[in-house]
């Protein structure tokens, strides 16, 4: 339909869009200069200034705890969420699902002003409890949304069967059940665990005393102008997803060669 | 059959999804309803919505409705041709170039806007190609274009996406028949490929309105607050004016706004809009 060689370089125009950003920022993070025009040198300058840089350290820190923490708490909750919702009459779980599907559908700007006006009204001080509290929030749906369909996959005979031949439900639940459903669980562990690193909008609203995550220090600097300090940050985020999504692809393909 | 001990996990997240996702809109519906009165209560009042009518904030609504339209427009524009490429690339290139098309999404929000701060800025590179080219430099930061830029950026993959997986659906034998039956590929194309790709395009228009009407940082960073959309207005009246009353009422209306475009567009395909988010 359309001749090939104009359609592989649309292509690499795509990429060369959407990649362009990326490369001009990690060749920029080594350059000796502030300047993001000229070259002035290879130097590592900005890697020894962000590992100096107090306020960026910090935010690190609270970005991957609050990663941490949100992505277990939320896989462990959500899981339990997906089961009870699993179980419920049916148009009880329709309505369930829909409340569920509100933080993925709502704009990030509406569910942070809620939960910070919820915060408020509950008279908690914005700050580490409140950010993790919203970033829960946000993630459970994703583990829900992630689990559910392989809830679905599991028969019920499965467990019943476990339960006819002694087991008691609770035990048949841990040993039955979770191990069928453990790759959704995995999934939505990462998802959380990537939305958290990635949210700004919700965390710029629902945080405070200081505390601060990576997003929002970009944003604060990023609004006063160019920081080299900025582009070492990108680097070494984007060599962290790289080697993560390597991880994740191996796993994969490890368990796709199990199935053949 | 005998369920009891595991049933008592349906009752948690009932209570937390109504105290952390129900209550907070009930709230937020509640503030955009009521004023501050003389006395620090909260009054009944139509006024924050009667104040976003004055020509200053439909001006903001207007802007940012049109530059949502627009990104989504070009995202399309874009997407569809590209997407339509990747399906008829050999199956082992298509999964890499997918995964290539995801990968940007996987960087954080604020560095990919970011990183179009140090192309386009007056001293930035694109500029300096400019240059070498003869050109004269341009003002691109801080400008509209600047803006709409980096909302397409962003938002791309997520045109791309459902358009790839709309169209890769399209069973091989179709087209063949049409053209058997005599049609050229453009024949095909409109009559054949493109009606069989619209819950593609329904997702993907979605995918990329909705964000892109609610953005912020993009207009903040790369429109340098010369550009308010309603997100930045959202963000002043919480942040820094503190009028939490009227900042609802805008949030209320940007909801309405969403709701009614997905109702307008899902009226063309009827549950299409749910397919994308399957997508990952």
């Amino acid at each position: 339909m359309v001749k090939r060689p104009v359609s592989l370089i649309y292509l690499c125009l795509i990429f060369v869009f959407l990649y362009a950003p990326i490369a001009v920022l990690i060749v920029f993070s080594f350059n000796a200069t502030r300047s993001t025009y000229s070259w002035g040198g290879f130097s590592l300058e900005w890697y020894r200034a962000l590992f100096q840089d107090r306020q960026i350290m910090r935010a690190l820190y609270y970005t991957v705890l609050v990663a941490s923490l949100s992505a277990v708490i939320s896989a462990v909750a959500g899981t339990a969420a997906a089961v009870g919702i699993h179980r419920m009459k049916a148009r009880i779980r329709r309505i369930f699902l829909a409340l569920n599907n509100v933080p993925v559908l709502n704009p990030d700007i509406v569910t942070g002003i809620s939960l910070m006006a919820l915060f408020t009204a509950l008279h908690l001080r914005l700050g580490f409890g409140s950010l993790l509290l919203s970033h829960i929030t946000f993630s459970i749906p994703y583990v829900v949304l992630c689990i559910l369909p392989k809830l679905r996959q599991l028969p019920a005979e499965v467990t019943e069967a476990a339960m006819d031949l002694g087991a008691t439900p609770l035990y048949a639940f841990y040993r039955v059940v979770i191990p069928e459903i453990a790759p959704g669980i995995f999934t939505g562990l990462l998802i959380a665990f990537t939305l958290s690193i990635d949210d700004f909008v919700i965390s710029f609203f629902t945080t405070g005393s200081g505390v601060n995550n990576l997003s929002i220090v970009v944003y604060s600097m990023a609004r006063r102008g160019i920081n080299p300090k900025i582009n070492a940050v990108s680097t070494l985020l984007f060599a962290a997803v790289f080697i993560l999504l390597l991880i994740i692809n191996k796993r994969d393909a490890a368990a796709k060669q199990l199935e053949v | 059959m005998k369920r009891a001990d595991v049933n008592f996990l349906q009752y948690p997240y009932i209570l937390w999804a109504g105290l952390f996702i129900f209550i907070p809109l009930v709230i937020v519906l509640w503030y955009s309803f009521t004023v501050a009165g003389a006395d620090g209560d909260a009054v009944f009042s139509l006024e924050n919505y009667e104040r976003f009518l004055s020509p200053v904030y439909m001006q903001v609504l207007s802007r940012s409705a049109v530059l949502a339209v627009k990104s989504t427009f070009i995202c399309l524009l874009i997407g569809y041709p590209a997407a339509l490429i990747i399906t008829r690339l050999p199956r082992m290139w298509r999964n890499t170039i997918l995964l290539l098309l995801v990968i940007p999404m996987w960087i954080n929000f604020l560095l990919r806007t970011y990183a179009w701060m140090v192309l386009l800025g007056r001293r930035g590179v694109l500029n300096r190609i400019l240059e070498f080219f003869g050109l004269p430099g341009q003002e691109w930061l801080y400008t509209e274009t600047a803006v709409l830029i980096g909302m397409v950026y962003n938002f791309l993959p997520f045109m791309v996406l459902p358009l790839y997986s709309a169209l890769s659906r399209i069973g091989k034998e179709t087209i063949e028949a049409a053209e058997d039956l005599g049609a050229n590929r453009f024949v095909v194309f409109r009559r054949v490929v493109l009606p069989q790709s619209v819950p593609g395009v329904i997702a993907g228009i979605t995918m990329v309105f909705m964000p892109a009407v609610s953005a912020f940082v993009v207009s903040a960073l790369l429109g340098g607050g010369q550009y308010m959309l309603i997100g930045n207005l959202i963000e002043q009246q919480f942040l820094y004016v503190g009028d939490w009353h009227f900042g609802s009422s805008l949030s209320i209306i940007m909801m309405v706004v969403i709701l009614l475009t997905m109702a307008l567009v899902s009226l063309y395909d009827k549950g299409a809009s749910l397919e994308g988010g399957n997508l990952w």
